[in-house]
C-alpha cells in the first residue's frame, strides 16, 4: 500500500524552499540538531539511531545506525564524515533533488552525523556536473554558519562542525566509496582493497564514514519524530527496513519523476499508481528496480517462497511486482533494492539493445585496476556488438555468460559484479530474443528503445 | 608560455587550501580553477598545479587522463553534453543526438569549425526523470524535444 509522506518533500516547489528561512518556518529546522547536541551524548545518538532501522540509501543497503556503530575513536587521528552525492548510477535521479530543493536537510543531518561518530569535519562530495546542487549546499552551509548552526560552537556547544563542498570531475566510479576517498584525497579514483575498511582508515588514512547523501538527509526527519516511530513509517519495519524514501520512475511511464513514500509500495503501485501507467498503454516487459547494476524483474515472474519462515513467503506464487521493494524482499527475488529509482521498458523495447546500452556504460566507466573487469566488460560490449550485427554464434552467446561469470567476484570493488549481474539477468531472461539475433530472426535496424 | 592563475583565482585558491589537510586534495579542484580560466589542461597547467602542490608532474598528469571532466586539448567554446544512457535512450537520446549533429554539421567529440560548440555524450547525469536532457556548459535541459534542441542551439550558435 502506499504511503505518501512529505519529510524531505515539504518545502520541494515552495517559493525559497531551500532558505533556511522556510526550512525553519515549515519543518522545525534545525531544532533537531540543536536538540540532539545539547542534551544527548554521541553514545545516545548512536544508540537511537540504530532503531530506525534506515538502511543505507547508496545501493548496498546496510543499516547506518550500525555503521557509526563502527566508528572508534583514534587516539591522535581525527574523525571524517563523508556524504557520497556522486549519483552516478544510471537510472538514479534522486539525490540531486534534496539537494536543489531542500539542502538544508543535508546540513542538519551532517551537524547531527559529525557529533555522533566524533568528527568536526564533513566533506559532502558531489559530482562536479551538478552545479545547481552545489550552489545550493554552499549557500545552506553559508546560512547556517551565519546562524552560528555551523562553526566553532554550534548552537552555543563547544563541538566545532564545518561542512564542505568537494567534487570529482566525471567519473562513475567516483561513487564507490573508496574511489570516492581517493577522490577527495587528490588522487586518480581507483576503488582500494578492503579491508581496511573506511571506519579504521578512510580519508587521510582516519577513520570515516561514508554516507549517502539521502541517509544523512532523512536523519534529522527520524531524530525529530523519535527513531522507533520513523522506523514505523514502513510496510517493513517487522523486517528491519525503517522509515521514508525517495522514490525515482523513469523511462517509459507517463509520468516520470520522483516521490516520497513510507518504504515498501510495489512495482505495480510505482509504475501504475504514481507513473500513472506505462507510456502508450503498453505491457511491461521489464523493470530495472534500481539503478542500472540491478538485475531486471519481469512482471510474468513469481515468488517462490514455500517455506512459512521466508520473509517473502505472504507473497508466493504472487507477481514480483507485487512484492514490496525493500533491501532483503528484492534480495530474495533475485535482485536488489540499489538505489529505488526504477526504470520501465515497456513491451516493443528490443532487450539486446538495452543490455548494449548499458554494456557501453560499464565499458567507458571501469577504472581499470582489475583485468577480469576492465576486459570482461569490453568483451561482453565486442560480443553483444556482432550479436546486433547478427554476427555472433550461438557458442559466443553462451560465451557471454562465461565471461560474466568469471568477472563476478574476482575484482577488487562491486562495479564488477555491477557489470555482470545485469548482463546477466538480460541474457537468462530474454534468451529467445539473444538467440534469434543468431539465427538472423532480428536484425539492429528494427531494433528500438523507443517503441512508438 | 607559463601558466599562472589570475588574482581573484589565488585568493581562491588559499581558501581552497584550508579546506583539507594536505595540499594534494586541493588537486582536482585546482585543476578546475585553471580550466575554468585555460579552458583546457595544458601541459603548463599541469606544471602549475605539481609546482603549487609539491607534487610530482606524473601525478597531476594521471589525475587528469583519469577524469572525462578535464580536457586534454582545447574545447569549443561552450560545451554540450547529450546524456546517451539506457533512461534517457527510453525516451528518445537518439533523437536529440541525432538533432545536434544534424543542427551543428558535427559529431558527436567534435568541434564546430567555427571554435564556438564541442558535442559529446555523456553518461546518465542524474536527470532521468525528465528525460531526454542535456548540459550545455553548467545548465541542465530537460524534457527536450527537436524543437527545444534546435532553439537551444540557436542561441548558442549566436
Ligand atoms: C560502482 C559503485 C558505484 C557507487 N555509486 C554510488 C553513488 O553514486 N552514490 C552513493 O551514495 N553510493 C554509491 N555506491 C555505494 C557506496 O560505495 C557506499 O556504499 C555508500 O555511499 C554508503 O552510503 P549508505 O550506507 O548511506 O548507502 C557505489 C558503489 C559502487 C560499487
Ligand atoms: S572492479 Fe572494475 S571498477 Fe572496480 S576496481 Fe576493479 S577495474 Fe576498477
Ligand atoms: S540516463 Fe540520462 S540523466 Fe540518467
Amino acid at each position: 500500500m502506499i504511503k505518501r509522506t512529505e519529510f524531505l518533500s515539504k518545502v520541494y516547489g515552495l517559493a525559497n524552499g531551500h532558505s533556511l528561512d522556510v526550512y525553519e518556518r515549515e519543518v522545525a529546522g534545525y531544532a533537531t540538531a540543536r536538540n540532539v547536541l545539547t542534551s544527548m551524548t554521541p553514545q545516545q545518538v548512536v544508540d537511537e539511531a540504530k532503531k530506525a532501522n534506515l538502511r543505507g540509501r547508496g545501493g548496498a543497503g546496510f543499516p547506518m545506525g550500525v555503521k557509526w556503530s563502527f566508528m572508534r575513536p583514534h587516539p591522535t587521528k581525527p574523525s571524517y564524515l563523508v556524504i557520497n552525492a556522486d549519483e552516478g548510477e544510471p537510472g538514479t535521479h534522486k539525490d540531486r533533488t534534496i539537494m536543489e530543493w531542500n539542502p538544508h536537510s543535508v546540513i542538519e543531518g551532517c551537524i547531527i552525523g559529525c557529533y555522533a561518530i566524533g568528527a568536526h569535519v564533513a566533506y559532502i562530495y558531489v559530482r562536479d556536473e551538478l552545479h545547481l546542487s552545489k550552489a545550493r549546499l554552499w549557500g545552506a552551509i553559508a546560512e547556517a554558519k551565519a546562524k552560528g548552526y555551523l562553526g566553532a560552537t554550534p548552537f552555543g556547544k563547544a563541538y566545532p562542525v564545518e561542512v564542505y563542498v568537494h567534487t570529482g570531475a566525471g567519473a562513475y566510479i567516483c561513487g564507490e566509496e573508496t574511489a570516492l576517498i581517493n577522490s577527495l584525497e587528490g588522487k586518480r579514483g581507483e576503488p582500494r582493497l578492503k579491508p581496511p575498511f573506511p571506519a579504521q582508515a578512510g580519508v587521510y588514512g582516519c577513520p570515516t564514514t561514508v554516507n549517502n547523501l539521502e541517509t544523512i538527509a532523512a536523519v534529522p526527519s527520524a531524530f525529530r519524530m523519535g527513531c522507533d516511530e520513523f522506523s514505523k513509517l514502513s510496510a517493513l519495519h517487522a523486517i528491519n527496513d525503517g522509515g521514508f524514501r525517495l522514490y525515482g520512475i523513469n523511462g517509459h511511464v507517463k509520468k516520470p519523476g520522483v516521490v516520497e513514500l513510507g518504504v515498501g509500495p510495489t512495482l505495480n503501485e510505482l509504475i501504475y499508481d504514481i507513473g500513472g501507467g506505462v507510456t502508450g498503454d503498453r505491457k511491461v516487459m521489464c523493470v530495472i528496480p534500481g539503478g542500472s547494476s540491478t538485475p531486471v524483474l519481469r512482471p510474468e515472474e513469481t515468488v517462490d517462497a514455500p517455506d512459512e519462515k521466508s520473509p517473502l513467503h505472504a507473497w508466493h506464487g504472487k507477481s514480483v511486482f507485487d512484492v514490496p521493494l525493500g533491501v532483503d524482499t528484492m534480495r530474495g527475488v533475485g535482485t536488489m533494492l540499489g538505489t529505488c529509482c526504477i526504470t520501465v521498458l515497456a513491451e516493443g523495447t528490443c532487450p539486446v539493445l538495452a543490455m548494449h546500452n548499458l554494456m557501453q556504460f560499464y565499458r567507458h566507466e571501469s577504472c581499470g585496476q582489475c583485468t577480469p573487469c576492465r576486459e570482461g566488460g569490453a568483451w561482453l560490449l565486442r560480443t553483444v556488438d556482432k550479436l546486433l550485427d547478427n554476427n555472433a554464434t550461438m557458442q559466443e552467446l553462451d560465451q557471454l555468460h562465461d565471461i560474466a561469470n568469471n568477472i563476478m567476484g574476482n575484482t577488487i570493488c562491486a562495479f564488477g559484479e555491477g557489470t555482470a549481474m545485469p548482463a546477466l539477468g538480460f541474457l537468462k531472461k530474454f534468451r529467445p530474443e539473444f538467440e534469434a539475433y543468431v539465427r538472423g530472426e532480428r536484425n539492429r535496424k528494427d531494433a528500438t528503445l523507443t517503441p512508438s | 608560455m607559463s601558466f599562472a592563475l589570475t588574482a581573484d583565482r589565488e585568493q581562491k585558491l588559499a581558501e581552497l587550501l584550508t579546506r583539507y589537510s594536505t595540499k594534494m586534495a586541493a588537486c582536482i579542484p585546482l585543476l578546475h580553477l585553471c580550466q575554468e580560466q585555460n579552458g583546457w589542461v595544458s601541459p603548463d597547467v599541469v606544471d602549475f598545479v605539481a609546482r603549487k602542490l609539491d607534487l610530482p608532474p606524473a601525478h597531476v598528469q594521471g589525475v587528469v587522463t583519469f577524469y572525462s571532466l578535464f580536457n586534454q586539448k582545447p574545447v569549443g567554446k561552450h560545451q554540450v553534453w547529450v546524456c546517451r544512457t539506457l533512461p534517457c535512450a527510453l525516451r528518445g537520446a537518439g533523437a536529440v543526438l541525432h538533432q545536434c549533429e544534424k543542427k551543428l554539421g558535427i559529431h558527436a567529440g567534435e568541434t564546430t569549425s567555427d571554435g564556438k560548440i564541442t558535442l559529446r555524450t555523456a553518461e546518465c547525469l542524474a536527470s532521468c526523470g525528465t528525460a531526454p536532457m542535456m548540459q550545455v556548459d553548467q545548465d541542465y535541459f530537460e524534457n527536450l524535444t527537436t524543437a527545444k534542441v534546435d532553439e537551444i542551439l540557436d542561441r548558442l550558435r549566436k
